[in-house]
């Protein structure tokens, strides 16, 4: 396959994204390397606030040595087209750490897109994310762990939820495990569910209005995403870009 | 202070009040009582405003004098009820002040004007704690009104002195609104929170259900200390004569088949719990 051929629909990657946005972006440039040796640990987080009419393809390639950990941190909202590609291996006794937020309106396409491969033994990787789609957007997760068959008592969590504010917008939630060991955790979760209509009245008998009662809840469903982010400045510039996001789609 | 006429309604398009009316004036308790089914958390959801609780007929006018009425969008006068308003106000009429249309009303903007629907059963919301929830909620209250927002040390000191007076303490009301509340402290939390937001008329839907005697007497002495106010009334709605001993009302009624059927003084709450309402429902 030609590498620079406009991905189609079979690509299973590709198959909820916006392709007639990638068209116009294409091709993505070449993933970002990051290189995490043995025994250092990184934190790296992404900011995705692209203009609303761009098509932002943030495309990463993780190598953790053994013993080596890295966790990164998502925000992903901005642009008609979002995507965030990461690929991770991991060492012996290596650890990822993904924790992202999709907050998506209007005609928005926001993809997280991750593969984890578990290389060697004792590696352990976790990701959580949090969707909150409104209008007519579509929020992607598609997650898959690969186990290598010598990487005994590797142990992977994905958790996913996704809060939809209309009936006209989509999530898709895609865990995918390819496991050739045999003594391993590999755990994980979806769920897609709608606001709690008895919690917004309750809230509304209070005297809050509609806008604020929902965006109270849905920074308590987003809630936690960022706390991992040591740098003060940089969680809270996070916090902040979440909360206009929510605060927009009220 | 609120005068219900001829309300009627449908929930799921099943009638359930028929023809409902009652008047509340300021500084009165009044205690509904009635048999399962007869609609009472029905009449409470619909003054609530719960989105599902269809009105189908009737008036519900409430007096309310703290609203702003070009603040709350929806809020109807009639022309000469705003003219008193304006300061042309004379003798009899003056009770009119304030009076709108309750039901013309969203639950928030009902909330803005005094109306306070204490739950049979409080919602749980996780991750959001009770104090900014209050916060939020009072000061949503308050910019309907034209107020300005309470101070986050103003909130706190209020909160507090609320809290106190139901026996709750501080680290409860920075947990996550009722999450993790037995049914107890759900119920003393209602009232923390009628302390809190300060309404003009509470119509507390079962407040009583799910305490213990001890509790019971905690939030029957808060309603008298919160509500038992010559410019505020109370609703009470109850299965049991037991609350009435601690929040003495002024008028019991009857609620029976959508309506109401009987009404009376204190006693006539003793009598129901004596004869049971199929008793007196038929006398």
């Amino acid at each position: 396959m030609n590498a620079l051929a406009l991905p189609t629909r079979r690509d299973e990657a590709w198959r909820y994204s916006d392709l007639d946005a990638l068209a116009t972006a294409w091709p993505a440039a070449a993933p970002e390397l990051i290189i995490v040796r043995a025994g250092d640990s990184a934190a790296h987080v992404l900011l995705q606030d692209a203009p609303d009419d761009a098509v932002a393809i943030r495309d990463y390639r993780v190598e953790i040595a053994a013993g080596g950990s890295c966790g990164f941190h998502v925000l992903n909202i901005g642009g008609k087209l979002g995507r965030v590609t990461i690929s991770v291996t991991l060492g012996e006794g290596a650890h990822f750490a993904l924790h992202g937020a999709i907050i998506g309106g209007c005609e928005q396409t926001l993809e997280i897109v991750t593969t984890v491969h578990h290389a060697a033994p004792g590696a352990t990787s976790e990701q959580v994310v949090r969707s909150v789609l409104a209008g007519r957007a579509t929020g992607n997760y598609l997650g898959k762990i690969a186990v290598a068959r010598d990487a005994q008592k590797t142990d992977a969590s994905q958790s996913v939820k996704a809060m939809l504010l209309d009936r006209t917008a989509t999530a898709n939630a895609k865990p995918e495990l390819e496991i050739y060991a045999d003594d391993v955790k590999c755990a994980h979760g979806a769920t897609v569910g709608e606001l709690d209509k008895s919690a917004l009245f309750y809230m509304a008998s209070r005297g809050l209005d509609p806008a604020t009662a929902q965006t109270l809840l849905l920074r308590a469903f987003v809630a936690g995403v960022f706390d991992g982010i040591a740098d003060d400045a940089k969680r809270e510039r996070f916090e902040a870009a979440a909360l206009a996001k929510l605060e927009a789609l009220a | 202070m609120l005068q219900i006429t001829n309300l009627s309604n449908t929930v799921a398009d099943k009638p359930i009040l028929k023809g409902l009316s009652l008047t509340i004036q300021p500084g009165e308790i009044h205690a509904i009582m009635g048999p399962n089914g007869a609609g009472k958390s029905t009449l409470a959801y619909t003054l609530g405003g719960r989105p599902g609780y269809e009105v189908t007929g009737g008036t519900v006018t409430f007096q309310s004098n703290s609203v702003r009425p070009e603040l709350v969008e929806g809020l109807s006068f009639s022309g000469d009820k705003r003219e008193e308003k304006d300061g042309a106000s004379t003798g009899s009429a003056r009770t009119d002040v304030g009076a709108i249309d309750l039901l013309a009303l969203d639950p928030h903007e009902r909330a803005a004007a005094g109306l306070f629907l204490g739950f049979q059963y409080p919602v749980e919301i996780p991750g959001v704690s009770n104090l900014q929830f209050l916060r939020e909620s009072l000061n949503s209250q308050r910019k309907a009104r034209g107020e300005a927002p309470l101070s986050g040390g103003e909130f706190i000191k209020l909160a507090k002195e609320k809290a106190a007076l139901l026996g709750m303490d501080m680290d409860m009301l920075k947990r996550p609104v009722n999450v993790g509340f037995s049914g107890g402290e759900k119920k003393r939390n209602e009232m923390v929170q009628m302390g809190i937001l300060d309404p003009k008329l509470a119509i507390l839907d079962e407040t009583d259900s799910g305490l213990d005697i001890d509790a019971l007497r905690i939030v029957g002495a808060g309603i008298n200390a919160i509500m038992r106010k010559p410019d505020k009334a109370v609703l009470l709605i109850t299965h049991y004569q037991r609350l009435l001993d601690y929040v003495k009302p002024d008028f019991v009624h009857v609620l029976a088949g959508g309506r109401i059927v009987k009404s009376g003084g204190p006693e006539l709450a003793l009598e129901l719990e004596r004869e049971g309402y199929a008793e007196v429902v038929a006398a």
